[in-house]
């Protein structure tokens, strides 16, 4: 199982480098929040600890993680929003 | 795992993709935003509805951070934008390397992979925990943004990574060997200790103007710390989403060292722009020659084409609306008014961008600096916002310049220059510019707000 998560692994990054070799500065700041983003996928591992009825320590930690990733997740999706919205075309 | 989970996570994975590919678009970026918010919003649902989970403390963690990721994201200004960024890069890597730690006190001897997962998941995810944070603390200025070196400090460095690598090889044994190696707890403590460390001493002996970089590395980390714990717990959406995000930083990460023609080791390991005395190159001789805001207005008043440079200066004294107005008088008289971005002007990539968006200029009206460095003869007047290294001729002219090579904006060779500025101070990398005291360069000083105000008032009057 892990062997198949390591191809998965590699594939993804070499889609990843593909994706977005050229970008214009302006979206810079824009395609790293963005992305900060969906590092907070992170939440997904989270709510499984948290879950999972580890008891204790364990699952504080757990609930302490889906706190932080979802503060990323929210956080990251909104600010990014806030600030595409004010890039616009055009004089106005 | 059941199979309409594993398609719902697919789903997803393909939505974090398109989302990620429209958001390297302008027209596009908006939606590619809600699209992989949208992939988000199915992984999350997907985990949550597979049942098998006590849900009682999921939802407090969830509503807390909810909320706090809500009003953080409301109340942030467009000029603290840099160091919400590193903040939320923060909270999560410290999210991936709890759920690696948190999975290990579950199964301390589980077979050798993920045992090794385990330690890269809490080595990444620690490491881009604390680094954002003192990332976050120089970007907001509650400490200095200064390089923070003492000596031996490499030394001490190797050591750390040692002692890190060192306890990761422990516990990874103890899993291989099935438990039974002695001292494991405190294997792993090291180790968690040690990549907090580790973060904190790799980000501060970066200075201000080389944050752009370190933010984008950050971000590289956190997208790779959630793969790593996609390997814990055995998930492939945390693999797939993890490891573009860990790309997509890579590559910004490596558009900002060819912005500044250094290497990513040049960047962290360094002692550029720690020294601020005895910077080699040519001694810039002559003078500058000031200029009065009523003097300046005469000259700008005449020119056609105008060029903005702006700098951290300009975030500094959030002189954004206060450029935006000159350059709207500008336009009004008729000449053409364009901004030159370097792409590591200010304190985050793309932070220039984001200050003239929220002041309304249009973004047709930015330029990078090789669109407009072919026909800068014919610009009149180049008005230098707070930017400094990024126009310095000598990065082109003098091989002995520790800037030298670095792409800039060729100001020099435009008919006039205004340097806004506050003192004949250096800049961030400590190197004298030559600009200042070219033929065709005037030294506007003062606050940059204050004098484009004054410049805006000039206008208007008549």
């Amino acid at each position: 199982m892990s062997i198949l998560l390591v191809f998965v692994f590699v594939l993804a990054v070499f889609l990843g480098l593909e994706l977005i070799t050229k970008v214009p500065s302006q979206l810079h700041t824009p395609l790293m929040s963005g992305a900060n983003a969906i590092s907070g996928i992170t939440v997904v591992g989270a709510l499984v600890v948290a879950g999972e009825g580890l008891g204790g320590f364990a699952t504080a930690l757990g609930v302490l993680a889906v706190a932080f990733a979802t503060v990323n997740v929210v956080g990251g999706y909104l600010v990014t929003d806030k600030m595409l919205a004010m890039f616009r075309r055009g004089k106005g | 795992m059941e199979t309409w989970q594993t398609l719902a996570y697919i789903v997803a994975s393909v939505l974090f993709i398109l989302g990620l590919k429209m958001l390297g678009r302008a027209e596009t970026a908006r939606r590619g935003n809600r699209v992989s918010a949208l992939g988000m919003l199915v992984a999350v649902v997907a985990t949550l509805a597979a049942g098998g989970l006590d849900y009682s403390w999921i939802v407090v963690g969830l509503v807390i951070g909810a909320g706090v990721g809500a009003v953080a994201a409301r109340r942030v200004q467009m000029t603290q934008m840099p160091e919400m960024v590193a903040l939320f890069n923060g909270s999560g890597g410290v999210a991936s390397m709890l759920v690696g730690w948190a999975e290990y006190l579950r199964t301390p001897d589980a077979e050798g992979v993920t045992a090794f997962a385990v330690v890269v998941t809490v080595v990444i995810g620690g490491l881009c925990a604390t680094g954002s944070v003192v990332a976050f603390a120089k970007l907001s200025e509650r400490i200095s943004g200064a390089p923070i070196r003492f000596d031996r400090q490499q030394v001490l460095n190797a050591a750390l990574l040692a002692l890190v690598a060192l306890a990761g090889a422990w516990v990874v044994f103890d899993a291989l060997a099935a438990g039974g190696l002695p001292l494991v707890g405190l294997a792993f403590a090291l180790l968690l200790l040690g990549a907090l460390a580790l973060g904190v001493l790799a980000v501060i002996p970066i200075g201000g103007a080389d944050m752009p970089i370190v933010v984008a590395l950050l971000n590289s980390y956190s997208g790779l710390a959630a793969a790593a714990a996609g390997f814990v717990i055995d998930n492939n959406v945390l693999v797939v989403a993890g490891s573009l995000v860990g790309a997509s930083g890579l590559i910004l990460t490596q558009i900002m060292c060819k912005a500044m023609n250094r290497s990513l080791a040049n960047v962290l390991f360094s002692g550029f722009g720690s020294a601020p005395t005895g910077v080699a190159g040519a001694e810039v001789t002559g003078e500058a020659k000031p200029i009065s805001a009523e003097d300046a207005y005469f000259v700008l008043e005449a020119a056609r084409s105008v060029l903005v440079v702006p700098g951290y200066g300009m975030a500094v004294a959030q002189a954004q609306h206060a450029v935006k107005e000159l350059a709207d008088q500008l336009e009004a008289i008729g000449a053409e008014v364009r901004f030159a971005i370097h792409p590591v002007a200010g304190r985050m990539p793309g932070h220039m961008n984001v200050l003239l968006a929220e002041a309304n200029v249009a973004y047709e009206a930015l330029v990078e600096p090789d669109d407009v460095n072919p026909s800068m003869e014919s610009i009149d007047v180049a008005i230098v916002i707070g930017a400094n290294d990024v126009v310095n001729p000598s990065a082109k002219e003098d091989p002995d310049s520790p800037l030298f090579g670095m792409p800039i904006v060729e100001v020099d060779r435009a008919r006039t220059v205004f340097v806004l500025k506050r003192s004949m101070n250096p800049g961030f990398s400590g190197v004298e510019n030559a600009l200042f005291t070219r033929e065709n360069t005037r030294m506007l000083f003062g606050d940059a707000k204050a004098s484009i105000t004054a410049l805006v008032g000039a206008f208007k009057d008549t």
